[in-house]
C-alpha cells in the first residue's frame, strides 16, 4: 500500500564503490535519464538505499494487508465483501512483487522478513492505527491510498528498473482503491446520522495520521544531495504533503465532512492550502514501535509465521521425497 | 392441482439453489480468515483468491434464488437477514478451519464435491443453472487442484504434516456425509436437475481415492455420522459465523453501504 519516507539518508558506503570513474559514469547515466536494472554496476550505498526503501515498502504492504483484512468477515454487503478481498488481495500482491524486485539487488526475502519480525525493519507508520469501524474502511481507501498515491507516482520515475515499473502497475491498482474508498464513504454520507457520524469519527482519527505519512518536515529530513543525484527519490516530503492537502480538501467538501484541522484556508498568495502543525511527537513515537497497533500488527505476523513453520519444512521434505522417487523411478 | 405442483417445484429449486449460494458463501467466508495470515504471501493471495471466487458463485446464485423469489429479496438480503436455521449450507462449509491441515483437507473435500455438482449441472434441465455452472466448474478445478496438492505435500511431507494431515481429515471426514445421503430435495428435482447422489458419489470418490493414494493416506470408512445442514439443522459455529457477517446490517438496519 505505502511506503514512508523515514530514510535519514543514504547508507554509507562500506568502500567497494570508491571507483570514482564507475562512480561518476553511473551518475552521469542516471541524470541522463538511464535506468539502472540489476547487472549493472551501482553504488554500494545506491545498492543499500534502495534495499532499504523497497523492503519497506514491502512491509508495509503485507502489515497493511491486516487493519482492512480485519473488516472482510463484517462487511455490510456482498459487492464490498468482494471488493475489499479484492483490494487487501492486491496489497499481498504487491509486497510479494516487491520483495521480488528487492531480491534483484541480492538480498533474500525471507532474511527482510525476519528483520520485520524482529523489528529491525520499518515499515508505513499509518498501519499501527487501529481499524474501528467500518467507515475506517472507507478512509483508508480514500485518505490513506490517496496519500499513497501521491508518493508513488513520483517512484514511476526512479533509477531503478524494477522499482520503477513496479510501481507502474502498483500505482494502477491504489487508483482504483482510493475511488474505491471516497465511492463507500459518499455512500454512507448519503445514508442516516449514525453512518454520516461514523464517517466524521473515522476522518477525525485518520487525518492526521494520515498527513505524517510523507514523513518529517524538509528541514528536519536528512535528505543527501545522492538522493536526488541517484534519482531515488525525485519529490520532498513536504511537496508531497502539500499536493496531497491540495487534492484532498475539496473531496472533503464534496463529501460533506470536516477536516480536523482549524487552521487548514486556501491562502491565494501561495496558491496552496495553508494547514495547521502537524504532532511530530507522536509521529515518531510511532515510528519507534509505540503507537496504538505496533506490537499487535507485529505479533500477528510473527504467529503466522511460527505456526506456518511446519507447512514450509513438509514443502522441502516432500519436494526431496519426490526426487527420490524420480531417481530411482 | 398443478398450481400445487408448480409451487412445490419451486419451493424445492429455491432450496436447492440456496444449499449452494449458502455452502459457497460460508466456505468463502470461512476461507477468508486466511486473508494475511496463511503460512506464507503466495498462499495469502491463493486463498483470498478462492474466497473471492465463492463470494462470486454465491451471488450468481443468490441472485438466481431473488429471480425464483419474484425478487422480493436481494442477494444482500439473504446473507445477512436470514438466521441460522434458515441458512441451507452443508456443515462442512462452516466447521472451523484449525490448523492448516485442516483447512485445506476441508478444502480438498469440499471443492471436490464441488466440482461433481457443477459437471453434473451442465446437463441441468435449467439454463440459469447451467451457465452458473459453467463458470463455476472452470474456478472449482483450480481449487481441487490446489488443495489436492497441498493435501498430498502435507501427507507425504515431514511426520509433523502428516500427523496434522491425519488429524484434520478424522476431524473433517464424518461431514462428507451429508454430500451423499437421502435427499429428497435431489429426488424431487430430479427431472431438472438430472442429478443423482450415487453418481455424485461414484465420481466424488473416484477423484479423492486418487488424491489419497497420491499423499499414502488410506481412504477412511464410510462414516455413521448424522449431518442435516441442508436442511437448517447446523453446527454451533454457525451461529457466530453470521453474528460477525451480518453485524453491521442487523445493527443498522437499512443503512447505505
Amino acid at each position: 500500500m505505502y511506503n514512508q519516507s523515514l530514510d535519514k539518508g543514504p547508507l554509507k558506503d562500506d568502500g567497494r564503490d570508491q571507483d570514482e570513474d564507475r562512480r561518476i559514469e553511473f551518475e552521469h547515466n542516471v541524470l541522463a535519464g538511464y535506468t539502472v536494472e540489476p547487472k549493472d554496476w551501482m553504488p554500494e550505498g545506491y545498492r543499500k538505499t534502495l534495499i532499504r526503501q523497497m523492503s519497506q515498502h514491502a512491509h508495509s504492504e503485507v502489515i497493511g494487508m491486516l487493519p482492512e483484512g480485519d473488516w472482510i468477515l463484517r462487511a455490510p454487503t456482498l459487492k464490498r465483501k468482494a471488493i475489499l478481498l479484492a483490494k487487501v488481495q492486491d496489497e499481498g500482491g504487491h509486497g510479494l512483487y516487491l520483495y521480488s524486485a528487492t531480491e534483484t539487488l541480492g538480498v533474500s526475502r525471507d532474511l527482510l522478513y525476519e528483520d520485520l519480525l524482529h523489528g529491525r525493519a520499518k515499515y508505513s507508520s499509518i498501519f499501527n492505527y487501529p481499524t474501528l469501524s467500518w467507515a475506517d474502511v472507507g478512509v483508508i481507501g480514500w485518505l490513506v491510498d490517496g496519500a499513497a498515491i501521491m508518493n508513488q507516482i513520483p517512484l514511476t520515475q526512479c533509477s531503478y528498473g524494477p522499482y520503477a515499473r513496479a510501481m507502474v502497475r502498483i500505482c494502477k491498482e491504489e487508483s482504483f482503491h482510493q475511488r474505491q474508498g471516497f465511492e463507500l464513504l459518499n455512500e454512507m454520507m448519503n445514508g442516516s446520522e449514525k453512518q454520516k457520524e461514523m464517517v466524521q469519527n473515522s476522518v477525525n482519527r485518520w487525518w492526521w495520521p494520515t498527513v505524517m505519512m510523507f514523513g518529517p518536515e524538509d528541514k528536519d529530513s536528512v535528505h543527501s544531495k545522492e538522493s536526488r543525484t541517484w534519482g531515488i527519490k525525485r519529490v520532498t516530503n513536504d511537496e508531497l504533503r502539500q499536493n496531497f492537502i491540495d487534492v484532498t480538501v475539496p473531496q472533503a467538501e464534496i463529501l460533506g465532512v470536516d477536516l480536523p484541522d482549524p487552521d487548514i484556508r486556501w491562502n491565494e498568495e501561495r496558491g496552496h492550502y495553508d494547514f495547521g502543525e502537524v504532532d511530530w511527537t507522536e509521529f515518531w513515537r510511532v515510528v519507534s514501535g509505540h503507537g496504538p497497533c505496533n506490537r499487535d500488527r507485529i505479533e500477528a505476523k510473527r504467529k503466522a509465521w511460527e505456526e506456518g513453520v511446519w507447512v514450509r519444512e513438509a514443502i522441502m521434505a516432500h519436494a526431496l521425497n519426490e526426487k527420490v522417487v524420480d531417481r530411482h523411478g | 392441482m398443478t398450481i400445487a405442483r408448480e409451487e412445490t417445484y419451486d419451493a424445492h429449486l429455491l432450496s436447492f439453489v440456496l444449499r449452494l449460494a449458502d455452502s459457497a458463501l460460508i466456505a468463502s467466508q470461512r476461507m477468508a480468515e486466511w486473508c494475511g495470515v496463511a503460512p506464507m504471501l503466495e498462499e495469502d493471495i491463493a486463498l483470498s483468491n478462492v474466497a473471492l471466487d465463492l463470494l462470486g458463485q454465491s451471488r450468481h446464485l443468490f441472485t438466481y434464488a431473488s429471480d425464483l423469489e419474484g425478487g422480493s429479496r436481494s442477494e444482500d438480503d439473504f446473507a445477512f437477514l436470514r438466521d441460522p436455521h434458515e441458512y441451507l449450507n452443508y456443515i462442512i462449509a462452516e466447521l472451523p478451519n484449525g490448523d492448516f491441515a485442516q483447512s485445506c483437507t476441508k478444502s480438498f473435500l469440499f471443492s471436490s464435491f464441488a466440482k461433481t455438482v457443477w459437471s453434473s449441472l451442465l446437463d441441468a434441465n435449467d439454463s440459469r443453472l447451467r451457465d452458473i455452472a459453467a463458470k463455476s466448474l472452470k474456478e472449482t478445478n483450480y481449487h481441487v487442484e490446489h488443495f489436492s496438492s497441498w493435501f498430498i505435500r502435507l501427507g507425504d511431507g515431514t511426520d509433523t504434516s502428516r500427523q496434522k494431515i491425519l488429524e484434520g481429515l478424522d476431524y473433517v471426514w464424518p461431514y462428507t456425509n451429508e454430500f451423499f445421503d437421502d435427499d429428497s430435495i435431489l429426488i424431487s428435482l430430479e427431472g431438472v436437475l438430472k442429478m443423482k447422489t450415487n453418481t455424485l458419489w461414484t465420481k466424488w470418490i473416484e477423484g479423492v481415492t486418487n488424491v489419497f493414494a497420491s499423499a499414502r493416506i488410506d481412504l477412511p470408512s464410510t462414516p455413521d455420522f448424522i449431518c442435516s445442514g441442508k436442511y437448517g439443522i447446523h453446527s454451533e459455529h454457525l451461529g457466530h459465523i453470521l453474528a460477525e457477517m451480518q453485524y453491521l446490517q442487523r445493527a443498522y438496519p437499512g443503512g447505505r453501504w
